[in-house]
């Protein structure tokens, strides 16, 4: 266990770097005349985790679609590991896509596939070795602790799991940016519990950039405050001298705009009524 | 159901019609580029053709069993029951086999591959898909649009044969025609215009099955119902679609070809 994609390169918990992985300038997009997000502005640097929170409908996934070019915002610029998003074709976006990695809120898993080919997806896609895609898909599945299902088809498996399934076909090809949407909607404490330990270890052991769109605070905050022990192979508090997580940010979106981008600590010192009663 | 003013709908229809081009343009283009998923064709091959062939065989029989027998009455009115080999023949090969075969796959196959389709697009396996890397047209819609193409043409020939069969069996039992005369008379009045406006029919139809499907399969949205609406639409469109195009098509070839 714990010996799968990368080794570590950086200690746990140093700020993330100040290349930029992902960089929103002035993005609007409109559905049926509503704006959805209007003239929004962020960036995403190498190694950072950034929560993407809002209420219902205030177009958090809309922005991951749009950092994967599905959709195409109707204003500003999309820069996504130095590309122009939105300026590419679709042929493009798929090489770009290919060192990127999604987890859709209802996995998305295709259902007529097994454990094993929904995984392997995207190396069976680039026609890679059979040796090496059966070694990849195992690696995958020890990461998220879900060997055992490799021949089953996700009808059988739980929602938790199939999450799992969700993020081991994510991550199988080292990724350099990861996008999760809701990973832990509709999951109980104890599973979701679970899916933010893979996400902290995908942060602190592989230090993947990612962009995770949630409303549930407590993950969050699980997320900001905890790091991964290589050693024990578990997720653990930090220390009290030291107890948030540089790499973790937070970006809140209201009415179409952000209205708070920033770290942990500027959260808490926020004074915005509605940041504190978001959060209250 | 919300109402929609006239200019609206005007607007979403012409948007559909561009969309559908779009797709069907994009499918054709894709067989020449790279990735080609052989493996998938064949799949789908499998699946609309071989999975096709019962019922495309017994539509086929009783279509040409019924020929012969409805025929046959008004033939016999002026002494020409001989004939009946020859009209079997010539409304099976030009017209019946290739719709009844379009017909009958469209009500398996584009309602199938719509349902299909539609379920990965609510579901997300789509945009799964494609955050990927992979092109779900390329990966998707092109094999089915050949698959059904081709089977189609198959399926077809084979539509025809049994047609005539079934001809054959209401002449030789229930008319008492002579069978070397009804296969004579079958043989011989076919000519090259008739067979080649019956073997260039099942590409058209083969095609618009497929493409129609793909369409109403990756537009679908609106959970199940919407996947339960984009099936119904899909078989619905592709038939009166099917039904159209035979009759311009055999318009056109008659002018082109003076087949009377």
């Amino acid at each position: 266990m714990g010996t799968v994609l990368a080794t570590p390169e950086t200690a746990p918990n140093t700020p993330p770097s100040d290349e930029k992985t992902i960089v929103f300038d002035r993005v609007s997009i409109a559905f049926e005349e509503r704006a959805v997000l209007d003239s929004i502005s962020f960036e995403l640097r190498r190694g950072e985790t950034k929560m993407l929170l809002g209420i219902l409908g205030s177009g958090k996934t809309t922005i991951l679609k749009l950092a994967l070019g599905l959709i195409k915002p109707d204003s500003g610029d999309i820069y996504v590991l130095g590309e122009h998003v939105n300026e590419m074709s679709e042929d493009q976006l798929f090489e770009l896509r290919r060192k990127m990695g999604m987890v859709f809120q209802e996995s998305a898993l295709f259902d007529s596939l097994t454990v094993r080919e929904n995984v392997a997806f995207r190396l069976i896609e680039e026609g890679r070795p059979a040796e090496e895609i059966e070694r990849r898909v195992r690696e995958a599945l020890q990461f998220v602790e879900l060997e055992n299902t490799i021949d089953q088809f996700p009808g059988e498996l739980s929602g938790g799991m199939k999450r799992r399934v969700g993020i081991a076909r994510a991550i199988i090809d080292r990724p350099e940016v990861l996008l999760y949407d809701s990973p832990t909607a509709g999951l109980d404490p104890v599973t979701s519990t679970t899916i933010i330990e893979l996400l902290v270890k995908q942060r602190d052991v592989y230090h993947t950039s990612a962009l995770m769109t949630t409303h549930r605070l407590p993950d969050t905050l699980m997320m900001a405050t905890h790091y991964f022990n290589e050693k024990e192979n578990k997720m653990l508090q930090l220390p009290k001298n030291n107890s948030v997580d540089a790499r973790t940010t937070f970006l809140l979106l209201k009415d179409a705009k952000v209205i708070f981008d920033g770290t942990v600590e500027e959260l808490a010192a926020s004074r915005d009524e509605y940041i504190r009663e978001y959060f209250a | 159901m919300e109402i929609r003013t006239p200019s609206e709908l005007a607007m979403e229809t012409v948007l559909s019609v561009q969309e559908y081009t779009i797709l069907s343009w994009e499918a054709v283009l894709n067989i020449f580029r790279k990735p080609r998923y052989l493996a998938d064709t064949l799949l789908q091959a499998d699946s609309i053709g071989v999975g096709s062939l019962p019922v495309v065989v017994l539509a086929g029989l009783s279509i040409g069993a019924v020929l012969a027998l409805q025929s046959s009455n008004t033939l016999q009115r002026f002494g020409s029951l001989s004939l009946t080999g020859q009209l079997v023949s010539l409304s099976m090969v030009r017209e019946l086999g290739a719709v009844i075969s379009g017909l009958m796959v469209a009500g398996r196959n584009a309602s199938g591959i719509a349902s299909e389709l539609g379920t990965m697009k609510v579901t997300e396996q789509i945009d799964a898909m494609r955050a990927l890397g992979t092109d779900p047209l390329k990966k998707l819609v092109t094999p089915r649009v050949l698959a059904a193409t081709i089977m189609l043409f198959f399926l077809t020939i084979i539509a025809d044969l049994v047609g005539l069969a079934g001809g054959w069996l209401v002449s030789r039992f229930a008319l008492g025609l002579d069978s070397n005369q009804y296969w004579t008379t079958a043989w011989q009045s076919l000519e090259f215009p008739d067979v080649f406006m019956g073997l260039t029919k099942p590409l058209l139809f083969g095609f618009i099955i497929a493409t129609v499907g793909c369409y109403y399969g990756v537009t679908a949205k609106g959970g199940t119902q919407g996947v339960g609406r984009a099936t119904t639409q899909a078989m619905v469109s592709s038939s009166v679609m099917i039904l159209m195009v035979d009759f311009f098509y055999t318009k056109l070839l008659m002018t082109l070809m003076h087949v009377h």
